[in-house]
C-alpha cells in the first residue's frame, strides 16, 4: 500500500507539472485557442462512401466532405433548396413515349420520362489527395503501386505527394453508375432502379461482368447509363421514369455527390484495403471540410479544405433570425472554423459532463440530465435553469421531421383488417396509449402528440384545432385534450370486448408487443406499456427481441404490435405517406409498410397526390388520407420528437436544421473565450489528494507503531 | 379455485434444489463423521449470523418462487379465464406495496414527486412539485412529514424490540425446561456464552432483523421507504422481488455445475489414460473462450427459440423465466471447469492410495471404488466450492446485465438495477436511491454469503483447520 | 524444453479447431449469413439481391460445414468453416463485416488494453502482497480480523459500483481526471490512471484474502518453525520464508492470465472510453460482428494456451523436481 501510495503520488506530480490549470482535459496536445469545434459521435460510422450510407451519423461525416449539386437554405423555412455546386437548381422537362416535350403542367400519365440538366460551376476543385498527385511528366504517381509500398503507410497523410482536380459533370454520372455496382450494396439501389432510367439494366450488367471478370476492379467509365449522361464538361443530364417530383430532394443528399475516378483506381490498389484504405474510410470530396485523421475507434477530425471553392455566408433571412444574430456573419467566407474533432463517447454520463466542463461544444439532453438543463416558465416555455444560464449555455429548439408511432400488424388476425369492430378495436387502443403523459415522463415534454402521420413543418400538416385526429383528441373549451378513458372503453366494447373480455367467449383479450428495445431505459418503457392497457383490462405480454428477430417477424407479419419510427428523408408528405401505401406491403414484397396497411382508396389518393405541386388542391386530397388513416388507425400516432439542444456561450450560428446535413461549415465558435471558461470550470479541487494520503498514513502509521514496537521486543 | 398455480422452469428446479438438499441434511444427520464439520460451523458466531441473513433471504425467494395467476373477476366458475400476469405468494403477502405506483421519480420517504410539473392550485397553473398519491398521503402538509417518520420508526423499534423479546422469554424457558435447569442458570450461561451455540450473536442478530422488519413495516405502509422509480415503481418491492434472481442465478448454476465437475473430475483422475484426455480437452476448450460469448451466443439461443416457439411461452414471465434459467444453465458450463480440474488433481492423489489399490486389486466395480472411496473424500471440495461460488455468481449478474446480455429486460434483478441506475446518476439533483438500495441489498446477500463461506471453508478444509 | 513447447503447440491445434467449430456452431444457430447481411445493410430498402450479394462478397454463400456439391476434397474445404478458420491459424484474420482489417484493428487496439492492463496486473500484484503480508504480520490481532473482514467487504461489493463511484467523485465532482477517453505517449498517463485506480481498489478484497491464506498456510509449515526457533526475527521469517515460498503459487498464479493481459478488460474499457481489445470485442458481441467474434476467441484461446505453458515452464523453473518431458 506504502508503494502504491508514493507511486500514485509520484504520478499525481508528474500530472501536476505536465498540465498547470485544467488536470482533467482530455484533448492533451492540442491548442487551447484552436479554432475548432468539439463534439462527439456514439457509434463509429460503418460506411463513409456516399453511394452506401444512409445513417444519420455517417451523414454527419459526408455532409461536411461531399457536396451533391444541391443544399437546403441553412435559414429559409419551409425548407427551400438551392444550388450547391449547380448553376442552379433544375426544372425537370417533361417528355412523351416518343422523346417529345410535354408542358409543364402536363397530366402525370401522359409523361415518359422527366429529364433534369444540371450544369455545375467550373472551378471547383477537389481536397488534395495523394489519388490525384502526379509527376513532372503528367503522370499518375500513386495509380500503379506495390503492396510493399502501401503496406509502410499507416495514414493517408503518409503518402508524400498530393494533388487536385477540377470538379467535372462526368464525376456526378460515374457516382450514379456506382449505385448500380454491385460490390457496393447501395441501400438506394433497389429505389432508384425504379425511377433512373436504365439503372436496373445497368445493375444486371455489371452483376454479369462482375461474374467473369474475376475479381478484376469494374472500370465504370466504360460502361454507359441512359438515365445518367454527360452533355458537356460541366453538364450532364438525368433521365427519370415517368413522374416523380421528389427527386429533387434525392439531389441534395451525398448519394448524388461525385467521385473522382482517380479515387477508386487509387484505393483498387493491392495492399490499400488491408490498411483500411478505401472510400469508405477516406473520403474524397469537395466540400468545405476534408477527414483528416480517421480513427473511428478514438476520434476523427476533419480539417479545413484549403481548395473550398469559396462559398459565403447567407444573407437572407427572417427578422427572427436577424435578432438571434444568425445574419451577423453574412457574405463572410465559409467555412469559418478551421476544423472539427469528433471523439468516440459511447456513454451519455461522460458525455453530458464533459460538455458541463466545457469539453464539448454542443449537447443534447438526456431525459435524466433534464431536469438539470431545463425549467418551464409558467407559460409553458422552456427555458434554461439559473445553473445553465450561469454558465452562458443556450437552448435550442425545434420539432424533428420525424415520427414515432405503435404500428399494427394489419394481418394479423385480431388487431388487423379492415372490418368495423377491428377499427374500433385499433381506436380503442389509440385512445388508451397516453402519449401525453409518456412524453410528460419519458421526453420531458420534449415531443408533440401526434395527430396523424405528418409532422409540423412539412407540407399537409394542419395546426391546431383543425388538425386534430378526432377519433382520438376532442376539443374542449378550445383545449386539445385526449379522450376519455371511457371512450375507449365503449370502443372496445363495440369492438367485441367488454372490459377487456372476449364477449363471446370470456377469453380476456392478450395483445403482444414487440419490441427490440433494450438498455438501461427499456424496462421503465415497457412498464408503461403494459401500465397503458391495465386501464381498459386488456393484457399486454411484451416481446423483446434483438435487432435480427425483430426484423425477421417484421418482415414475415409474426408480429402484433410493435413501435417504430420515421426520419424524412426530404421535406415532402409523400415520404411519410409511402409508409402506409399498399403495394409497398413489408410482407410479400419487402417495402417498407411495416403495418401491411393496404387501404384501396388510400392507395388511389397516394397515386395522386405523391406527384402532385404543392398547393390547396394536394392539402385537400391530402386531408382525405389523413382522414382515411385516421379511422382505419393502422398505427397509434405516438408523438412527433422535440430536439432541444444546448450551446456553449462561444459557440454561433446554430439554427437546427432538420434537412440540411452540412451545417458546419456556418458554425463559429470563439477560441479564446472557450479556453478561459475551461480553465475557470475546471478547478481541479485538491482536498480529496490531501484527505487521501491522510487516510493512508491513518492505515499504515499504527501498522508501522505496531511493527517497532514488535521489533524492539523482539529485541 | 381463484387462481390457477403456475410452475416456471426455475420453480420447479428450485424446490428440486430444496428437495435435494433437505436429502442431504437428513443423510448428514445421520452420520456422525459428517456432522461434525457442520456442527464446528454451527460454533461460529459470524457464519451463524450470516446464515441466519441468508436464510432471510432464502425466505423471502422461496416464496417468490411460488407462481401463480389470478383469476379474472366475473369469469364463470366451469370455464375459468386467468389473467396474463403471473404473480407470486410473495407478492400477495406485500399486497400494496406492488400496486401502490406513483407517476415516476420520489425520493425515499418523500410525499412530492421529485420533478417539477404543472400544477393547477386555486385555478392558477404553477410548476410545483406534485404530492404522490400514496407516499405521505395521509399527511396534511409537509411539515407534518418528519415527526410522522419520527413516530413511525420509534412504534417500529418499539414493536420489534418487543416482539424479539418475547421470542427470547419463550426460548428461555423452553431450553431451560428441557435441560432441566432454571430459567436464571440458563440465562447465565447465555450471558457467559456457556450454551455450545452462538448464542449471544443470534439473538443479537434476530433482535436486529425484527427490529428492521418492524420499522420497514411501520413506513412501507404509508411511505415509499427507497423511493420510486422511473415509472413510479416502489424500489423497495423492486428490491425485495431482485433477491429471488440472485438467489436462483446463485443456486441454479451451481445445480448445472455439480453432476458436470463430479463427473468428469473424478472420472478424468481415476481413470486417466484418454478419458482424461478427452476430458482436459474439452475443458480447455471451454475454458479458453471468453465467457461473456458464450453467455451471448446462449441467451440469443434462447431468444431464437422462444421465438419460434411463442405458444409455450405465452406470459412475459415464462419469457423471462426461460432466459433466466438459459443463463444459469450456461453459466453453469462455462464454471464447472475450475471444480472439475481440482477434483481430477484430487482424485489423481486419492487413487494412489493403499486401501484403493487393496479395493482394485479385490475386483471391486470401479462405480462402487468411486461411490465408497473417492466421492466421499473430495466431497468438502465441492461443498466449499458451491458456497465460494455463490457470491461471485450474484455479482456476475450484474456484470453481465450491464453488457446486454444478462437477464431479461423486464425482470427485477439488482443487474438490471445498476444498469438503470447509471443514467440516473447524470441527474442533478443525483437519483441516487435505486443504485443505493441495489448496492445495500446486494451487498448484504454477498456479504452474508461470503463470512458463511468462510466458515464452512474454515471448517471442513483441514489444511485451515488451525489458522487462528 | 524446446521440444515440449513445440508438441504442446501443436497439442494446442485441436482445441483451436474446436474452439473454432464451437464458436461457429453457436453463432450460425443464431445469426444465419442472411440475418448477418441485413444487420449490415441496415434498415431501409434492402433487397434480396443485395442480401444476396453481401454473402458472396463475405463468403457466406457456400455451405457450413459439408460442401455436398464438390468432390474430393474441396467437400471439406470450400465450406464457410473451413475458408474462415483456415486463414486464422496463419494469423491472417480478414475483415469484419464493417468492412475493416481485422488484423490491423487488433494491432492498433492492443497497446491501449495492455496499458491498462499492465499496470493494473503490476500495481495489484504489489497492493495486494503488502495487504496480505501486513495481515499475516499481525495474525491474530484484532488488526488481522478487521482486515479479514474489510476485504470480505470490499469483494461484496460489486465492480460496477467501484466504477461508477470513481467517474462521480474523482472525474466528476474534483475533476481530477478525464473521466473517459484515450490519447497516444505520455499523454495517456492521464487517461489510465483512473480506470487503473478503480481496478485496484476492486482487485485488492478478494486478491489479498487469498494471498493471505497463502502465506498462513506457509507459515504454518515445520521450516518456518524452525527458522524461528533459530531466532530469527518475525520480519526476517516473514520476508525471507513466508513471502519468498508464497510467491510461488502466486506467480504461477499470475503466470497463466499474463498473455491474456493483450485481450483488455470487457467492462473496464467499455466504460472509460479505451479503444483497447476488450471494448473491441463487446462492441463486435453487441454488433453481432460475427468475422470480429471469431477472431477475438481465437485470439484468447491461443494467449490462453500459451498461458497455460508458460505455467508449465516456470513451474519446472521454481521447482526443479518438476520436470518437462
Amino acid at each position: 500500500m506504502t508503494r502504491a501510495g508514493n507511486l500514485l503520488l509520484g504520478l499525481g506530480l508528474l500530472l501536476l507539472a505536465a498540465c498547470s490549470d485544467t488536470w482533467n482535459d482530455p484533448y492533451p496536445g492540442s491548442a487551447a485557442d484552436a479554432n475548432v469545434v468539439y463534439s462527439a459521435f456514439a457509434e463509429r460510422p460503418k460506411h463513409l462512401d456516399p453511394a452506401r450510407s444512409y445513417s444519420s451519423n455517417e451523414v454527419e461525416f459526408t455532409g461536411q466532405i461531399y457536396e451533391p449539386p444541391l443544399q437546403y437554405h441553412f435559414l429559409k423555412r419551409p425548407y427551400e433548396l438551392i444550388p450547391l455546386t449547380a448553376d442552379a437548381v433544375p426544372r425537370p422537362r417533361y417528355q412523351d413515349g416518343r422523346g417529345r416535350p410535354l408542358a409543364d403542367d402536363a397530366p402525370a400519365a401522359q409523361i415518359a420520362q422527366s429529364v433534369y440538366e444540371i450544369r455545375i460551376r467550373p472551378g471547383i476543385r477537389y481536397q488534395p489527395h495523394p489519388a490525384f498527385a502526379r509527376d513532372a511528366a503528367g503522370r499518375y504517381r500513386y495509380h500503379a503501386l506495390a503492396a510493399g509500398f502501401v503496406a509502410e503507410k499507416r495514414q493517408i497523410a503518409d503518402f508524400e505527394h498530393t494533388g487536385t482536380r477540377e470538379l467535372v459533370a462526368a464525376d456526378y454520372v460515374y457516382q450514379i453508375k456506382r449505385l448500380a455496382h454491385p460490390g457496393l450494396s447501395s441501400p438506394i439501389f433497389g429505389l432508384m432502379s425504379e425511377h433512373i432510367v436504365g439503372l436496373q439494366a445497368l445493375g444486371e450488367t455489371l452483376q454479369k461482368a462482375a461474374q467473369t471478370g474475376h475479381g478484376t476492379r469494374l472500370d465504370l467509365r466504360a460502361f454507359s447509363l441512359e438515365g445518367a449522361e454527360v452533355v458537356d464538361r460541366y453538364t450532364y443530364r438525368i433521365r427519370i421514369k415517368g413522374k416523380y417530383p421528389q427527386f429533387i430532394y434525392w439531389l441534395a443528399m451525398p448519394f448524388f455527390a461525385p467521385i473522382p475516378w482517380e479515387a477508386e483506381v487509387f484505393y483498387a490498389q493491392p495492399g490499400m484495403a488491408d490498411r483500411n484504405f478505401t472510400l469508405d474510410w477516406q473520403p474524397v470530396g469537395t466540400g468545405p471540410f476534408y477527414l483528416a485523421e480517421n480513427d473511428p475507434n478514438r476520434r476523427m477530425v476533419l480539417k479545413k479544405n484549403p481548395n473550398f471553392h469559396g462559398e459565403t455566408y447567407p444573407d437572407a433571412g427572417s427578422e427572427a433570425d436577424r435578432a438571434a444574430g444568425l445574419l451577423a456573419d453574412a457574405g463572410r467566407a465559409l467555412p469559418l472554423i478551421d476544423g472539427a474533432v469528433f471523439s468516440l463517447e459511447k456513454e451519455t454520463i461522460p458525455y453530458w459532463s464533459k460538455f458541463l466542463q466545457g469539453y464539448y461544444d454542443s449537447s443534447g439532453i438526456s431525459s435524466d440530465s433534464f431536469d438539470q438543463a431545463v425549467t418551464f416558465s409558467a407559460g409553458g416555455d422552456p427555458q434554461l435553469t439559473d445553473s445553465m444560464r450561469a454558465q452562458h449555455i443556450r437552448l435550442v429548439t425545434t420539432v424533428a421531421t420525424s415520427l414515432w408511432y405503435v404500428g399494427f400488424n394489419m394481418l394479423d388476425p385480431v388487431v388487423g383488417g379492415l372490418g368495423e369492430d377491428r377499427r374500433k378495436l385499433r381506436q380503442a387502443l389509440s385512445i388508451a396509449f397516453d402519449y401525453d403523459e409518456y412524453i410528460s415522463i419519458f421526453l420531458n415534454g420534449r415531443g408533440i402528440p401526434a395527430q396523424g402521420p405528418i409532422p409540423p413543418g412539412m407540407f399537409g400538416h394542419v395546426e391546431g384545432v383543425k388538425g386534430i385526429n378526432p377519433h382520438v383528441y376532442e376539443v374542449h373549451e378550445g383545449r386539445i385534450q385526449r379522450r376519455p378513458i371511457e371512450a375507449a372503453r365503449s370502443l372496445l366494447a363495440e369492438a367485441g370486448y367488454p372490459d377487456g373480455r372476449n364477449a363471446k367467449t370470456g377469453e380476456p383479450l392478450v395483445l403482444y408487443f414487440d419490441t427490440m428495445a433494450s438498455g438501461p431505459d427499456a424496462k421503465a418503457r415497457l412498464d408503461w406499456m403494459k401500465k397503458q392497457l391495465d386501464k381498459l383490462n386488456v393484457q399486454l405480454v411484451v416481446r423483446g427481441t434483438d435487432y435480427n428477430r425483430f426484423q425477421d417477424k417484421i418482415r414475415k407479419g409474426n408480429a402484433q404490435l410493435f413501435e417504430w419510427g420515421w426520419n424524412a428523408d426530404y421535406p415532402d408528405p409523400e415520404n411519410f405517406f409511402f409508409l402506409l401505401y399498399g403495394p409497398h406491403k413489408k410482407v410479400g414484397t419487402g417495402g417498407e409498410n411495416a403495418a401491411n396497411y393496404d387501404n384501396p382508396e388510400f392507395n388511389r389518393l397516394f397515386e395522386r397526390m405523391k406527384d402532385m405541386d404543392n398547393g390547396p388542391q394536394r392539402q385537400q386530397v391530402i386531408d382525405q388520407m389523413q382522414e382515411i388513416v385516421r379511422r382505419d388507425a393502422p398505427w397509434i400516432f405516438a408523438y412527433y420528437p422535440k430536439s432541444f439542444g444546448l450551446v456553449h456561450g462561444w459557440v454561433t450560428n446554430v439554427k437546427p436544421n432538420l434537412m440540411a446535413n452540412n451545417t458546419l461549415k456556418y458554425r463559429r465558435i470563439d477560441p479564446p473565450r472557450r479556453a478561459q471558461r475551461r480553465i475557470e470550470w475546471n478547478r481541479p479541487v485538491l482536498w480529496p489528494i490531501g484527505a487521501g494520503a491522510l487516510v493512508l498514513v491513518a492505515v499504515i502509521a499504527p501498522a508501522v507503531i505496531a511493527w517497532r514496537r514488535h521489533e524492539k521486543k523482539v529485541a | 379455485m381463484n387462481a390457477q398455480a403456475v410452475v416456471l422452469w426455475t420453480d420447479a428446479l428450485v424446490f428440486l434444489l430444496l428437495a435435494v438438499v433437505a436429502g442431504l441434511v437428513w443423510t448428514i444427520r445421520r452420520q456422525e463423521h459428517l456432522r461434525a464439520p457442520w456442527g464446528a460451523v454451527a460454533q461460529r458466531p459470524m457464519a451463524m449470523a450470516a446464515a441466519l441473513v441468508l436464510a432471510v433471504f432464502v425466505a423471502i425467494g422461496l416464496l417468490d418462487s411460488l407462481h401463480y395467476r389470478e383469476r379474472l373477476p366475473d369469469s364463470s366458475a366451469d370455464a375459468p379465464q386467468y389473467s396474463v400476469e403471473v404473480l407470486s405468494v410473495f407478492d400477495a403477502l406485500v399486497g400494496e406495496l406492488r400496486t401502490q405506483k406513483e407517476k415516476t421519480y420520489s425520493a425515499p420517504l418523500a410525499m412530492q414527486l421529485y420533478a417539477k410539473e404543472f400544477v393547477e392550485r386555486d385555478g392558477v397553473t404553477v410548476r410545483d412539485y406534485p404530492r404522490l398519491v400514496h407516499g405521505g398521503a395521509h399527511l396534511a402538509d409537509a411539515a407534518a412529514r418528519q415527526p410522522d417518520i419520527v413516530r413511525r420508526v420509534a412504534a417500529g423499534l418499539a414493536q420489534g424490540l418487543a416482539a424479539s423479546l418475547v421470542a427470547f422469554a419463550a426460548l428461555a424457558v423452553w431450553r431451560a425446561c428441557r435441560a432441566g435447569v432454571a430459567v436464571s442458570a440458563w440465562l447465565d450461561d447465555w450471558r457467559a456464552g456457556r450454551l455450545g451455540w452462538p448464542a449471544r450473536t443470534l439473538t443479537g442478530m434476530v433482535t436486529l432483523l425484527a427490529v428492521l422488519g418492524a420499522v420497514l413495516l411501520q413506513l412501507t405502509d404509508v411511505y415509499h421507504v427507497f423511493g420510486t422509480d422511473k415509472v413510479g415503481q416502489d424500489v423497495l418491492y423492486i428490491s425485495l422481488k431482485s433477491i429471488r434472481t440472485g438467489l436462483v442465478i446463485g443456486t441454479l448454476t451451481t445445480l448445472v455445475t455439480l453432476p458436470l465437475a463430479i463427473v468428469f473430475g473424478i472420472v478424468a483422475g481415476y481413470f486417466r489414460g484418454w478419458i482424461d484426455d478427452a476430458i482436459q480437452y474439452v475443458y480447455t476448450v471451454l475454458n479458453s473462450i471468453p465467457g461473456v460469448l458464450l453467455i451471448a451466443a446462449a441467451v440469443l439461443i434462447v431468444q431464437v427459440y422462444v421465438e419460434s416457439n411463442p405458444q409455450s411461452f405465452d406470459t412475459a414471465a415464462a419469457r423471462a423465466d426461460i432466459r433466466l434459467l438459459a443463463l444459469c444453465v450456461i453459466m453453469g458450463v462455462t464454471s464447472w471447469t475450475g471444480l472439475a480440474r481440482l477434483l481430477r488433481g484430487e482424485t489423481l492423489k486419492l487413487r494412489t492410495l493403499d486401501y484403493v489399490e487393496a479395493a482394485r486389486a479385490f475386483g471391486v466395480s470401479h462405480a462402487r471404488i468411486i461411490g465408497r472411496h473417492v466421492f466421499p473424500n473430495v466431497f468438502h471440495l465441492v461443498l466449499i466450492a458451491i458456497v465460494l461460488d455463490f457470491s461471485g455468481l450474484v455479482l456476475a449478474e450484474a456484470v453481465l446485465s450491464y453488457v446486454g446480455v444478462g437477464v431479461d429486460p423486464t425482470m427485477h434483478s439488482w443487474g438490471n438495477m445498476i444498469n438503470g441506475a447509471r443514467l440516473e446518476l447524470a441527474r442533478e439533483p443525483v437519483v441516487w436511491w435505486q443504485l443505493g438500495a441495489a448496492f445495500t441489498f446486494m451487498f448484504a446477500l454477498v456479504l452474508a454469503a461470503n463470512l458463511f463461506a468462510d466458515g464452512v471453508r474454515d471448517a471442513f478444509d483441514p489444511r485451515m483447520g488451525g489458522r487462528r | 524444453m524446446l521440444s515440449y513447447i513445440l508438441r504442446r503447440l501443436l497439442y494446442a491445434i485441436p482445441i483451436l479447431i474446436g474452439v473454432n467449430l464451437l464458436t461457429f456452431a453457436l453463432f450460425f444457430v443464431v445469426n444465419t449469413p442472411d440475418d448477418m447481411a441485413r444487420l449490415q445493410l441496415g434498415a431501409k430498402h434492402v433487397t434480396a439481391e443485395a442480401i444476396e450479394r453481401w454473402k458472396t462478397e463475405h463468403g457466406y454463400d457456400k455451405p457450413l460445414l459439408l460442401n455436398e456439391a464438390a468432390t474430393g476434397m474441396e467437400k471439406l474445404t470450400n465450406t464457410i468453416f473451413f475458408q474462415h478458420s483456415a486463414a486464422m491459424f496463419a494469423f491472417r484474420f480478414g475483415k469484419g463485416d464493417d468492412g475493416r482489417d481485422i488484423g490491423n484493428e487488433i494491432r492498433t487496439r492492443m497497446g491501449p488494453s495492455l496499458a491498462i492492463a499492465l499496470p493494473v496486473f503490476v500495481i495489484g500484484l504489489l497492493v495486494n502482497i503488502t495487504f496480505a503480508l501486513l495481515m499475516v504480520f499481525f495474525r491474530s490481532t484484532y488488526l488481522d480480523l478487521g482486515g479479514v473482514v474489510l476485504c470480505v467487504m470490499l469483494m461484496s461489493i460489486s465492480g460496477l459500483f467501484y466504477i461508477i463511484a470513481g467517474q462521480y467523485f474523482v472525474a466528476k465532482l474534483w475533476n481530477l481526471l478525464p473521466i473517459s477517453g484515450f490519447a497516444d505517449g505520455a499523454d495517456a498517463l492521464r487517461f489510465i490512471l483512473l480506470p487503473v485506480l478503480v481496478s485496484v481498489v476492486a482487485g485488492i478484497g478478494s486478491g489479498a484474502r487469498w494471498y493471505r491464506t497463502i502465506f498462513i498456510e506457509e507459515i504454518g509449515k515445520d521450516y518456518v518453525r524452525t527458522a524461528r526457533a533459530k531466532g530469527l526475527s518475525e520480519v526476517r521469517v516473514l520476508f525471507r520464508h513466508v513471502l519468498k515460498n508464497g510467491m510461488i503459487p502466486i506467480l504461477t498464479g499470475a503466470v497463466v492470465v499474463l498473455p491474456l493481459l493483450f485481450m483488455g478488460s470487457l467492462i473496464t474499457e467499455s466504460f472509460f472510453g479505451i479503444p483497447g481489445l476488450g471494448s473491441y470485442t463487446i462492441d463486435a458481441i453487441q454488433a453481432q460482428d460475427f468475422a470480429v467474434v471469431r477472431a477475438m476467441v481465437f485470439l484468447g484461446s491461443f494467449l490462453y494456451i500459451v498461458g497455460l505453458i508458460l505455467t508449465d515452464i516456470s513451474y519446472s523453473w521454481v521447482d526443479p523436481r518438476v520436470r518437462l518431458r
